[in-house]
Order: structure tokens, then sequence, then C-alpha cells
């Protein structure tokens, strides 16, 4: 079968329905790199305490990175990552605590074993859409805090005990506490796996993976193998949530199945649309709100905190329709529009 | 240069001459505070899950703030005031890892009391215990929070539910030598600590037990237990439910037609709380253990602890809703806690905190005669003992002897 | 045998339960073409009004009916305020914005009624049918009203021009103003009914299941699992699916040895993934055409 054309890869992606196109930063590259230096700062500048939720909102990102892979580039609508997040952290947990494998190899293994769950579970639902896939993830993501407490399994799960793991020290020495060294590591890997995204987002199967969202049926009939590329993205998606997973299990130091229920694909979700769907930096505007916001919520209100999260979720979609994507590309144009002459 | 060495050596003659001071200085009782403990306040942690699936044992958390507010009123500890400062982790532990170290690294608190639940002291209690901060009277029943020997700065409270389950088998190889158990149990390590209590109790009479039925808290109803273990012939029923689903459990089997000898275990025994809606005449009959006193039964009318109790609500907690035992319960914990802190007099430093809660010989006006909270350096069960109580239509009917459910070692 | 028997009756029961939910679940999907996720906490916060009523002296069927009433007009509201502001807004805003919901409604209720278990009352009675109990009179009340519940939402989008107009407004919204329907008025009005029939459905569980704010989060997933089931677009195989589901989560849990009882909802789910991918419309429903 013929790969499709470049001309013809740009027609398909052409969105028959009006769909988010996300703001290009491409030529902000001084954005990018004041970013990535205040990044590398922080850490020395503020408590220990932030820099520990500063590692969280990192592995939250690269957690929404994933889903906006599947749902937001790919248009397969998912409530099931928290069952690839939890495996990813289980992977990364029995691991250490078993074998005592070295914590850094655990991400590997996590993300590969997540993968080929993702791609299976993606090839039954190739025959799903909209709500009812999204119905099939929601399954997914009940029934992992069950699976994970099985009598049989407790062995090696620890069962609703849960599994509790060391951090890691600095390697080599390193004037670094391990807060510090845990953040530093985290946002090497979350570097990697953002270029990844971004690399994987630009290319041409980037845009197979649009245009399947965007008109499937016409993608059909471009050459687009559209099982294999959905598949695919379902099992990348699995991969970027379960190493976020491993990730998190080696900062909060603990597994157990209360920390992966349903309300964690919620958490991802809403990450997700705040971030912006179909805009990979989102996710760092999604993984902030999601841990902050609520800290916030409760110091307005403890018996209502809820209901202010809930509150300024509304109020920020109001706002900002399409999140914070929606935002900087407001702000880009009008930049832009100042500059041209 | 000159100046530099000047001011060294000024520096080196300022210290030396403090240090002489300091240890020259007469040996009154120093005060010594870690952080989160001054002249004029000691800051408390506290995690609950105000959100989430747990939502329900929130009240634990605010009557504790609410005596501890009465506590500031009558003039704090030793003239020092309590600054209670408690956060919701949802019942997640990843939250109660963060929430844990905003309190320890953020807050600066002296120590975290009545975090709740065994996950989130799961996820904390090696964090704990790595920066040496006290985890103190743990609200669960976990018996694993008890170990002095590798967890030194942890510290549970309530009976743990070992014993309870080790006191319900001493009470049923006495009573119902020749019962068939039937068990209906929350499928968490809560049901199944008491199990493993009353199977360790039990002894080589586990075959006393036939039945064994487990329930998620994701169910809506227990009611396809309950036909399960009238089918399985049992005709003792052991209910290790969270109230909810005790009530549930209680009406069902009523309903059934089925008569089997009832306990249920003393999370759910509260008769607003669960007996009422399960019914008061199907819970006639219903056996249970206690170490409080329960604020609906109208034994307690004129008793001066219900009455000290019952004024604290009014004045301090009157939103409070008293026929839910928490708010009991809560009241207990904050006055253990408060005679903890009194006991360290000046030295509050974490290390003298776990040693006086390691060393509490307590007597509490709203524990059932008899009991007493009672800790050594070996044994961190303050609470240990409880009595059997029948439920007769009305209210529940105390009897037989106050039982200690010793966990070995 | 007879376990056998008395646990597809038990089945049977809980299903009615389900099939309740499912049936308010397919309802508002009907009406306004989104899963509502909220349906369930919109239930439970209806049925605390009617029974803050009840415990203002109401009697039963005045509070019944006010809260439907009320309900109604929340549903009305909720589509005005909260969702018309952001109908061009994608899918997932949507999906985002019911989150909120859910956390709202959740959150008031558990601070105005705290989260104790409360007891509600039931016009049906307890008494129970049939020699051994296994359903009582309000499990058999509640059968009943689901069942009239159907037969009047089935007269209701077949036979009068509102129903059809709200079908026709659900379905193709374009097509349907250029044929004359206020599309926004149909919508809201879809909502009303939405969270009217979520608030009977609440009513009708919570002498079960007991009053609490948290109530509603294990019967929702079961009442989703039915709804897919029977199938999203039919009102009778969502009372047919919540039906079967309860049976199966049921025997699952009694004969299957060892961790039936630990993975019950896990095979219930299972079963409906394995029918969706065979037949994803489900057992009764359309199948669902895309136009090129």
């Amino acid at each position: 079968m013929p790969a499709p054309s470049e001309e013809m890869m740009e027609a398909i992606a052409e969105p028959a329905v009006p769909e988010v196109s996300a703001p290009r930063l491409v030529g902000h590259r001084s954005v990018i790199f004041a970013t990535l230096a205040i990044a590398l700062v922080l850490p020395f500048l503020v408590q220990s305490f932030l820099t520990f939720q500063l590692t969280l909102v990192l592995v939250y990102a690269i957690a929404i990175i994933g889903l906006n892979l599947l749902t937001g580039f790919n248009g397969q609508f998912s409530l099931g990552h928290s069952a690839f997040y939890a495996l990813g952290a289980y992977v990364a947990a029995m691991l250490m605590d078993k074998v005592n494998f070295p914590y850094a190899a655990t991400l590997p293994v996590a993300g590969i074993a997540c993968f080929v769950f993702g791609f299976l579970f993606g090839l039954p639902a190739l025959r799903l859409e909209g709500v009812y896939l999204a119905l099939a993830t929601f399954a997914l993501a009940v029934a992992t805090p069950q699976i994970l407490k099985l009598s049989p399994l407790e062995y090696w799960t620890g069962g609703v005990q849960g599994i509790v793991i060391s951090k890691p020290d600095a390697p080599y020495g390193l004037p670094l506490t391990q807060d510090q060294w845990l953040y530093f590591f985290t946002l090497l890997v979350t570097v990697i796996m953002t270029l990844l995204a971004h690399n994987l987002v630009a290319s041409r199967t980037g845009r197979a993976m649009m245009a399947i969202r965007d008109n499937p049926t016409a993608a059909r009939s471009m050459g687009i193998n559209i099982a294999l590329y959905k598949s695919l993205t379902f099992g990348v998606s699995a991969l970027y949530t379960g190493v976020a997973g491993a990730l998190g299990a080696i900062v909060v130091q603990f597994v157990a199945p209360d920390s992966f229920t349903f309300f964690l694909s919620i958490t991802l979700l809403v990450g997700l649309v705040v971030g912006g769907v179909g805009w990979i930096p989102g996710a760092f505007f999604g993984g902030a709100f999601v841990l902050f916001v609520p800290n916030f919520a409760e110091s307005i209100s403890k018996g209502l905190s809820g209901a202010v999260y809930g509150v300024m979720i509304i109020l920020l979609i109001f706002m900002l329709p399409t999140g914070a994507a929606g935002l900087v590309r407001a702000v880009t144009q009008r930049l832009r529009g100042q500059n041209i002459r | 240069m000159r100046n530099a060495s000047h001011c060294l050596r000024a520096a080196a003659i300022a210290s030396l001459a403090g240090a002489v001071l300091a240890t020259a200085s007469p040996a009154i009782a120093q005060k010594k505070y870690d952080t989160g403990a001054t002249d004029a306040e000691l800051k408390i942690g506290n995690i609950m899950p105000y959100s989430g699936p747990a939502s329900a044992y929130a009240v634990i958390g605010k009557t504790e703030a609410a005596f501890f507010n009465k506590v500031n009123a009558e003039g704090g500890i030793n003239g020092r005031k309590i600054n209670f400062i408690s956060y919701d982790d949802g019942y997640s532990p990843p939250k109660a890892v963060e929430q844990a170290r905003k309190l320890v690294e953020s807050d600066g608190v002296l120590l975290i009391f009545q975090s709740l639940g065994t996950p989130s002291n799961s996820a904390i209690m090696k964090y704990m215990n790595a920066k040496k901060v006290p985890q103190l009277f743990v609200a669960t029943g976990a018996t694993k929070f008890g170990d002095p020997k590798d967890f030194p700065w942890t510290m549970g409270w309530q009976p743990n539910y070992q014993s309870e389950g080790r006191i319900y088998a001493k009470y049923l190889m006495e009573n119902h030598p020749n019962g068939k158990i039937g068990i209906l149990f929350q499928n968490d390590d809560y049901g199944k600590d008491v199990m493993k209590g009353l199977k360790d109790g039990l002894g080589d009479k586990t075959s006393m037990i036939i039945a064994e039925v487990p329930y998620e808290t994701s169910d809506p109803t227990v009611d396809s237990q309950i036909v399960k273990l009238k089918a399985s012939g049992a005709d003792i029923f052991l209910n290790i439910a969270t109230p909810k689903f005790a009530a549930q459990a209680i009406k069902k089997v009523a309903e059934i037609g089925w008569k089997p000898l009832q306990i249920v275990n003393n999370v759910s025994n509260s008769l607003g709380g669960v007996l009422v809606p399960a019914g008061l005449d199907n819970a006639t009959g219903v056996l249970s253990t206690a170490y409080y006193k329960d604020a609906t039964d109208p034994t307690w009318k004129d008793d001066p602890g219900f009455k000290a109790w019952s004024e604290f609500m009014d004045k301090y907690y009157p939103d409070g809703n008293r026929t839910d035992g928490n708010t009991v319960y809560g009241y207990l914990v904050g006055q253990t806690l408060v005679q903890v802190l009194k006991q360290c007099g000046d030295d509050l430093t974490r290390e003298n905190v776990m040693k006086q809660a390691a060393n509490l010989k307590l007597d509490l006006d709203m524990l059932l005669p008899g009991i007493s909270v009672h800790t050594t350096p070996t044994s961190f069960y303050p609470l240990q003992q409880l009595q059997m109580e029948k439920f007769d239509g009305t209210r529940w009917q105390r009897f037989g002897p106050v039982i200690s459910g010793e966990v070995g070692g | 045998m007879e376990l056998l028997l008395q646990q597809i009756l038990a089945g049977l029961a809980t299903g009615t339960i389900y099939a309740c939910i499912a049936l308010a679940i397919v309802m508002t999907y009907q009406a306004i073409g989104h899963l509502n996720f909220a349906q369930g906490e919109m239930a439970m916060f209806s049925t605390f009004i009617a029974w803050q009523l009840t415990q203002w002296g109401a009697p039963y069927w005045v509070a019944f009916f006010v809260t439907v009433a009320v309900s109604f007009a929340g549903g009305v509201l909720i589509e005005l305020i909260v969702l018309r502001p952001i109908q061009h807004a994608p899918v997932l805003s949507h999906v985002a914005v019911f989150i909120g919901l859910l956390a709202i409604l959740n959150s008031l209720a558990g601070f105005l009624w705290d989260f104790n278990v409360k007891p509600f009352p039931t016009p049906f009675g307890t008494a129970p049918l049939f020699a051994n109990g296994f359903i009582d009179a309000h499990q058999a009340g509640m059968i009943a009203v689901t069942l009239f519940l159907l037969a009047f939402l089935y007269v209701f989008f077949r036979f009068t021009r509102v129903g059809l107009a709200m079908r026709a407004a659900a379905h193709d919204p374009v097509s349907a103003r250029l044929v004359g329907i206020r599309v926004g008025w149909m919508t809201a009005l879809g909502w009303g009914m939405a969270a009217a029939i979520g608030a009977i459905a609440g009513m009708m569980i919570a002498p079960v299941v007991f009053l609490e704010p948290n109530m509603m989060l294990g019967v929702l997933l079961y009442g989703f699992a039915g709804a897919v089931l029977g199938g999203l677009t039919s009102p009778a195989g969502a009372v047919i699916g919540g039906l079967i589901v309860g049976v199966i989560e049921n025997l699952a849990g009694t004969f299957i040895p060892v961790i039936g009882g630990e993975l019950k909802l896990t095979i219930a789910l299972a079963i409906i993934v394995v029918v969706l991918v065979m037949k994803p419309q489900g057992l009764l429903g359309r199948p669902v055409l895309h136009r090129v």
C-alpha cells in the first residue's frame, strides 16, 4: 500500500469540522528556553515541599500528554487512563520491591508493559466509537482497583496494603537532596518525552492520527491503515501514562489500589481540557491546575472544597472553552498582529 | 585582611563565652522546643477525608477542631494555645503524602495527630518515621500501627481490629462452642484484620467458620451476600461492615426471615447511625462491643461525663450530629492528646511527645466504666478493652466483664 | 438450585435499581445527545430535597411531586446557565463541565446534609412478597414505577409533537432549526425531563441503599453498564440491560469461586465490553450510521 503523499496528507489534515488548531509556538524558542532555565533553577530557590509538588506536576504532565495523544490528536475518548497509570506504578513498585531493580530502569519496563497492554486494549476498542469507547475505558478504570486487590495476586501487589518503596538518593554523591534529585530526574524524562511527543505529532504519523480524528472515512479512503494507527496510538498513549505512573510511584514512595481509582482518570481529563486539547505544552498547565487548584479550593472552604473546585473548572471553561491553548493562541495572535506591518 | 581576622577572633571569643555561660547556667527546667512548639502555641497537624468516599468520617476532624477551641478558650495547655491545622486528603494516599509533607515541611507542625484511614497512614508512615515526627493516635484500628520496634514514631489509639476479632472469638467459644459462623466482611484491610483476629482467637476451632463472604465499597447493596450467607446454613452472623452496609445487612437478614445470632462490629453499632436505618425491630438481639458511651443511649442521661460532653457539643459544635458516635470518638482522642501535651510540660520536643505518649494511664469520662487508656514503651495500643453489649430494641445493654483482647507481640 | 433461584431473584431486585438509573441515563442521552456523568449526583441531590421536605412534615407524595417539579426546573436552569454558554465548545469541554457539576453537587449535599446514612421512606411499605421474602413490596413498586415511566416516555417520544421535536433537536440540531423547531427550548426541556426522571430514580433507590451523598456512585457505574448493554438509543433496552446486569453481578458473585465476590463489578463490566465489541449498539439499540 503506497504511503500517502505530502499533499494528500495536507489535504486530509484540513478538518471537515472546525477543530481546535494548536497554536504554533515554533517561533518562540526564547519562551521555551526561559521556561527551561527557570525550571532548572527553581528547586534551589524554593522549599523542599514545593519541589516535591512541582515534581508531581511534571508527572501529571507526562500522563496528560499521553491522554492528549489518544484523545486530543487521535479522537479516541478515554476515561481509563488511570488504569495505565496504575499499571506503570505497580510495575515499578513490584520491580523495586521484589527484585531490587534500579529505579531508573523501571521506567522503560513500565513503559513497554503499558504499551503492550494499551495496544491490546486498543484492538477490540477499534470497533467502539465516541460514547461507547468512553464507557469501555470507564469500565477499565473502575475495574483496576478491584483487580489490584485480588487475593491471588496479593503476594505481588501487596493487596490492599500496597507497597512501600524507598526514594533514591542522588547518584555520584551529587550535593542534591532526594527531592531535588528526583525533580531533575523527572524533568529530564519530561523534556525527552515532550520532545518525542512533539516530533510525533508534527510528523507524518501525527498527521495520520489527526486525519483519523477529523474524518476517518476520508482517511481510510486515502490509504491510511486506521486499525494500525489507532491501536498504535493507544499503545503509545498508554506508554506515556505508564511512565508517568512509574515516576509517580517513585516520588510518592507508595502504591495502593486506592491511589488509582476512577477519580484519577477524571483528574487527568480535567487536566487535559484545562491545558487545551490537541496542544502538547498544555499538559503543563493542566498538571499545575489539577495539583494546585484543589489545594487552593481547600484553603477557601474546607467543607465546600469540592464545590469551589467544580466552580473553578466551570468558570475556566466558560472563559477559555479551549483551555490554556486557546489563551496562548489569542495572545500570540495579538502579538503577531502587532508585528505585522 | 586584618579586619577579617579581628572579626573572626571576636566571634570566637563571643561564642566561647556563650558556651561557657550556657553550660554554667543552673539546671532550671529548660524550655525545649522542636519545630511547631513555641511559648505561645503548639502546631498540631491533621489529615482527614473531607471529600471523597470516606467523607462521613470528617466529623471526627471537625469535632477535634471544636474540642481544641474549647481547650484554647479555657487557657490552652500550660499556657500554650493549640493551632490545629487540618487538611483534606480525599482518602487518596498520594494526596495524604502531599498533605503530610506540607504539614511537616511547610507549616512546621510539631506532630501529626489522628490522620485517618489505613491507606493514607500506610503511605505516610515511612516518611514520618524517617523525619522523626510523631504520627500520633492514627484514626484507624489497623493492627500494624502499634509497632514500636520498627515504627517508633507511629501510634494508634482505638482498640485495634484484631483485638476486637479476638474478643468475639472468646465470647463465641465460651457461649456458642458448637456454632456455625458466617461472616460478611468489607474486602479491605479493615475487614480482613478483624477476621484475622477472630481466626487467631479461635485457634484450632476455626472450623466453626463455614462461610466468609466479602463485599466491596462500590457495591450498592449487600443483599446478595446475605442471601448467600443464609444459604450456607450458618447460625451465627458476624457483620464486619461499615455503617451503611451494616445497616443494609441487618435489614436484609430480617427481611429474608433468617434468625442467626448477630454480632455487628463496633465501627457500626451507633444507634442513630446504623440501627435506626436498619429498623429497631430488626436489630433487636444484635450483639456488639463498645468502649465508649453511646450518646444516644438514655442510660447516660444523668452521667457527669455525658453532661460534660453534651455541654461541649452545645457550646463548641452545635451543628454536630449527636447521633454520630464519631463526635464522642473525636472528643475522647482530643482529650488524650491534651493529656500527652500536658505531661510534656515545657519539654516540647518530638522525642518527649512520643515518650509521654508511651507513658499514659488515663481515665476519660466518656469511656465505659472499667476501660482506660494505657500505654507503655512496648505497648503502643492505648485502648485494648471492650465490653459486650446487646440491643434490646430501645438501647444497648452492656453485659459481662470488660474483656481485654491483647494482641500478642 | 434453590440458591440459584434466590440469587436470580435478588439480582432482579438489585437490577431494578440499575434499570431505574439506566433509564434516566438513556433519557438524558436521547434528549441532549450527551452522556451526563453528573446524572447520579443530580438524582442524589433531588432525593435530599425530597428528604428535607419530609423532615419538614410534608407527606410522602407531596414531597415526591414537589421534588420532581423542582428537579425539572433545576434541570432547565442548569441547561440555561451552565451549558448554553458553552454549547459551541468541543465535546471534551462539556465533559469537564459535567465533572465540575458533579463536584459541586456532591460537595454541596455533604455540606448541607452531612455524610451520615439516612433512611428514606417508601410509599410501598416493606412487606415481603413471596414466601421467602426475596423481593419486598418496595422493590415490586420500584419495578412498577420504572415500567410506568418507560411506557410514558415511549408514548411521549413516539406520539407527541413535543417528543418528536426533542428527538429531532438532539439528533440533528441544524436540520431541526430549518424545520422551525426551537432547538434551544427543546434542549432545555430535555434537561428538565432528565433531571425529573433522575429524581424519581433517586427516590426509588434511596430506600434500598440508604440516603447519603455518595449513594449514587456505585449505582451509577452499574447503571451505565445496563444502559450500554441495552443500547443507548433504547429506553426499553436500558431497563432490560439494568436487570440483566443485576442478575449477572449476583450470579458471578455467588458462583465464581475465590474471586467471584471481589470481581463482581469487573465481571459485569467485562461482559458489557464484550457485548459492545460484538454488537456496539447494544442489545436493543439501533446501529448508528455515519454520513460521509
